[in-house]
């Protein structure tokens, strides 16, 4: 298990120093640098990048400065907003996307679990049919159309709820629900097929032959084995919902990191950009490592095979 | 001696979107109070879908039992519904799997899975059920019961998942024990160690066992009665002795030779020629005909009745009719 | 104790005639003939598509879509970009049949550009992920060892990185067009391609028929090519159809991020997202139509990935 953690993590280092890499060499390979007295005219601003990249050092020595400041937590400075950094955007944006984001997950995985356990259960009938109609309509519909409809419909036809921002749990209903559909319906739709096939496995047939309750097959036997492969999922998901958060954050005008970052693409902020973007993939990185980890002990055949082989 | 199961003209049909596949075609046999029967085919003959009728664990759709009545001590269990078969499951037939590697849940402890059946059918204190598995452990051959209930399924070999697996079975103490092949994916001397402890449990508990193989050899060693199954159908049922001295079914005898045996040294081992018959579309005569090398005109056109050759020796064979003697004869000469 | 083993017959022995009664005529082979016919693999899987109704009105959208992709602007009078700005939100008539936009431009006309575009960006993502991600994974499930070890390390690391996120990093440096938008897909997009694909050629790379032409000399690449590939056909197509539209879902993701497709293309991504504002005026059409087409034809390739997967899958047949 050990081995296993390590080996993981250290994937995850090298995974992290690709994407800071990246950004360097994307950041001084921009045609017309960033850094161009056009873009930044300002005199602050200027001084403020002539400091975090140390422009006038040579590449080698700015690429391990600019290593040095992501691995102290600072990401530099915005060139369209004087006195702003990408730490400042961070600390005031990131909490309501994270918020946005941790409630989104909540209620796909708990409501995509449930559609997919019925599904299963009722293979071929009319709750498999319904469930998984839902479920190939949420993958198909993109959640930034899907976002719009719902504004459409529910808050601007029926006024049943606000049409923006973040102030109140009833503002918050239409972005998750936007935000979170696409995640359930992959969810629902795994966990029924893996479901249906933990369903065929001898020891559910032994679970049978014992003459076990239906209800404890399922809930006992069954779902455990049945989730593994929703956890190893949750990786993408999670990078699917954060960068969903972008465009949910824009269209409800919600003042979190997505809305910031979108607003710096259409301003080529790149400084804040390139900031965001090490950020989140950190960020995702280290989910994905967690996620990771997650999988070795749910599932106690892991530390055995990593004991022995490998 | 009491019979404890007698199974009647059991029909078994699965449709699957190539057709419909008659599994098990009008199978009769019975059980007594203590005994073993060994079930015995080649694999697709149908011997693992009865077992599972038995049960009633065949997946519906697509299986179904369409024809036929399952007596288990007098009670039709074909009649019984999925609620009443649950109490019967586990508690007065257990069943063992073929492949211990793949029949125990690998994600909870050996201790929940031994515990789980007698806390559901006996509502005992957890404390009791662990004495109870602990006592089972010990009867299966399994050392250091207490420390071990904790562990998972991969921390143990093959041979010892199938001992767990058999003291799952009889911790409920049923009077029946459907064995599956439970042999077939072990190791020789591994299998040999279990045949013992199958001996052994019947001695202790005085259970009755069904053990469905395709090894002559397991048979040989444990059972008192055979029923020899082709094609969905029991082609010949007899005592161990009757089947293996005085085989009358050609494809009874075909199967004994087609199994090394010591004591006929210099015998040649003749294997069976051809298939089974497909399934979708079985012959309205004996299924055997088309490998048999006593076929005769009426094999293909009719199905044999049963022929009593003793209280319990019975086959399924037109060459026990008198005019196939004589043309048997005929050839002699 | 009277026996249970009676089968019932339908006849009873006396019935049955003497003359029945000689030995059979052998003809050679009869117990070898299996009743079933036997279908190759390919025409049994078609078949099982075409049962599949779901997938099968998934194909038939797919294939109005790319006629009407090709022939649609030709039936209709206007340019893509002809702007008539006092004509702008005209809704659907006779002229317009989808309406027109916010500049005047008719809806209908940049629909079937945008089909264009969609199903160009889509098919080329895919195209080239299975290009690279053949070689990569049968170079290196083929060959194993560390070759295979270095590759997997490196393929492990780029499954890493948050997908989406390098798409824009890329995007932003090179500046979006249709070129890059597919360029900056593929740069990490063909590494799920290349794990199916390894993992395909391993399990089969072991099967008896491969060793056998192993052992009677047969080259490296013919076994790839005769045997291999065949029988790694079924999951990359059916990863190939999954991959055309997250392709598509990207393209309009990026498209809403200020990132997609510039003038004078129009792509359903830049229409709905041009058509944002559109909405809370009670233009509809303007986001009905982009909207519709992404969304239908996102679960047209969806489902026919599905049918495909169940058709595909040599577990499920019997």
């Amino acid at each position: 298990m050990l081995k296993y953690i390590l080996k993981r993590f250290l994937i995850m280092l090298v995974t992290l120093w690709v994407i800071i890499t990246l950004t360097f060499i994307l950041m001084v390979s921009i045609p017309g640098s960033p850094f161009n007295s056009d873009q930044s005219s300002n005199e602050t601003i200027r001084a403020n990048l002539e400091a975090h990249y140390n422009l006038d050092e040579p590449y080698p020595i700015q690429y391990l400065l600019y290593l040095k400041s992501i691995v102290t937590f600072d990401f530099g400075p915005s060139i369209k907003q004087p006195n702003q950094s990408v730490n400042d955007l961070l600390a005031r944006g990131f909490p309501i996307s994270f918020e946005l984001g941790i409630l989104t997950i909540i209620v796909a995985v708990i409501s995509g679990i449930i559609l997919g356990i019925l599904a299963a259960l009722r293979h071929n009938g009319v709750i498999d049919y319904l469930a998984m109609g839902i479920a190939v309509l949420g993958i198909s519909i993109p959640n930034f159309i899907l976002a719009t409809l719902l504004i459409q419909q529910i808050a601007v036809t029926w006024e049943l709820l606000p049409t923006a921002t973040w102030s109140s749990p009833a503002h918050m209903i239409l972005p998750i629900t936007a935000l979170a559909t696409g995640p359930m319906a992959i969810i629902a739709r795994l966990t029924r097929s893996t479901m249906l096939e933990v369903l065929t496995q001898d020891y559910i047939k032994m679970a049978k032959a014992k003459g076990l309750s239906p209800w404890k097959i399922v809930f006992k036997h069954a779902l455990r084995n049945a989730l593994m492969p929703v956890v190893t999922i949750m990786g993408t998901l999670l990078a699917g919902i954060l960068t969903g958060t972008f465009v949910i954050e824009q269209i409800f005008a919600i003042p979190g990191m997505g809305k910031y970052f979108v607003e710096s693409i259409n301003q080529r902020d790149y400084p804040v950009i390139m900031g965001t973007t090490v950020f989140y993939s950190a960020f995702l990185i280290i989910m994905l490592f967690l996620v990771d980890i997650a999988y070795g002990i749910l599932d106690p055949r892991i530390k055995f095979h990593r004991k022995g082989g490998e | 001696m009491g019979k404890i199961l007698e199974v009647n003209n059991l029909h078994v049909t699965f449709t699957t979107y190539g057709g419909t596949v008659k599994a098990v075609r009008g199978v009769d046999f019975h059980l007594n109070k203590g005994e073993t029967l060994a079930i015995v085919g080649e694999s697709g003959c149908g011997k693992s879908v009865t077992s599972n009728a038995i049960m009633r664990l065949i997946p519906n759709p697509p299986g179904k039992i369409t024809d036929g009545s399952i007596k288990f001590k007098g009670k039709n269990l074909v009649k019984y519904s999925e609620k009443q078969m649950r109490s019967i499951r586990g508690v007065d037939i257990s069943m063992i799997f073929q492949d211990p590697m793949t029949a125990l849940n690998p994600t909870l402890t050996i201790g929940t899975q031994l515990m789980e059946g007698v806390i559901a059918h006996h509502g005992v204190s957890s404390n009791e059920a662990k004495r109870k598995a602990i006592e089972m452990m010990d009867l299966v051959g399994i050392s250091n019961p207490e420390e071990r209930l904790k562990q998972y399924p991969h921390q143990f070999s093959g041979g010892m998942r199938q001992r767990i697996v058999i003291a799952i079975a009889l911790i409920c103490e049923p009077d029946l024990l459907i064995a599956d092949e439970p042999t077939t994916a072990l190791d020789v001397t591994i299998q040999a160690q279990i045949l013992e402890l199958f001996e052994k449990i019947q001695i202790a508990t005085g259970v009755s066992i069904i053990l469905i193989t395709h090894d002559l050899g397991v048979v040989a060693k444990i059972a008192d009665r055979i029923a020899v199954m082709y094609a969905g159908k029991i082609i010949e049922t007899g005592t161990k002795r009757e089947i293996f001295y005085k085989p009358q079914h050609p494809y009874t005898r075909g199967l004994l030779n087609s199994v090394p045996r010591l004591d006929l040294k210099g015998e040649k081992l003749t294997p069976i020629d051809g298939t089974p018959p497909d399934l979708f579309s079985p012959p309205a005569g004996c299924p055997f005909t088309a490998r048999c090398p006593f076929a005769m005109e009426v094999c293909d056109k009719v199905y044999p009745a049963s022929k009593e050759l003793s209280e319990s020796h019975h086959v399924n064979c037109w060459l026990q009719d008198e005019r196939a003697k004589q043309l048997l004869t005929a050839v002699r000469l | 104790m009277k026996s249970v083993n009676e089968v019932k017959s339908a006849h009873s022995p006396s019935q049955v005639p003497d003359e029945w009664f000689k030995w059979k005529e052998k003809d050679e082979g009869a117990a070898e003939v299996v009743a079933r016919p036997s279908l190759s693999y390919w025409k049994d899987a078609w078949r099982r598509l075409l049962k599949n109704k779901l997938a099968m009105l998934g194909l038939l959208f797919l294939i109005l879509l790319a006629v009407m992709a090709i022939f649609g602007p030709i039936l209709s009078p206007y340019e893509v970009n002809q702007q008539d700005l006092p004509n702008q939100y005209q809704p659907p008539s006779a002229e317009h049949w989808f309406g027109t936009d916010n500049a005047g431009r008719d809806v209908f006309t940049r629909t079937w550009y945008g089909a264009r575009i969609s199903l160009f960006v889509g098919l080329m993502a895919a195209l080239i992920d299975v290009t690279i991600g053949i070689i990569w994974g049968g170079i290196s499930g083929y060959k194993g060892g560390r070759t295979d070890n270095v590759m997997m390390r490196i393929i492990e690391i780029l499954y890493g990185l948050p997908y989406l996120l390098v798409v824009i990093l890329l995007l932003v440096v090179l500046g979006p067009s249709l070129s890059t938008i597919i360029i900056a897909l593929t740069v990490t997009g063909w590494v799920g391609m290349a794990r199916i694909v390894r993992g395909q050629v391993l399990q089969i790379k072991n099967y008896e028929f491969v060793l056998a032409s192993k052992s009677f000399g047969t080259k490296s690449s013919r076994i790839i090519r005769k045997n291999l590939l065949p029988n790694t056909m079924g999951p990359i197509i059916v990863q190939m159809t999954l991959t055309v539209p997250s392709a598509i879902f990207a393209e309009a993701f990026l498209s809403f991020i200020g990132l997609g497709i510039q003038s004078p293309f129009a792509s359903w991504g830049v229409m709905a997202n041009d058509s944002l504002g559109a909405i809370l005026s009670g233009n509809w059409w303007t986001l009905f139509f982009p909207a519709f087409f992404i969304s239908f034809t996102m679960f047209a390739f969806n489902v026919l990935g599905d049918g495909l997967q169940d058709a595909l899958d040599p577990k499920l047949r019997k």
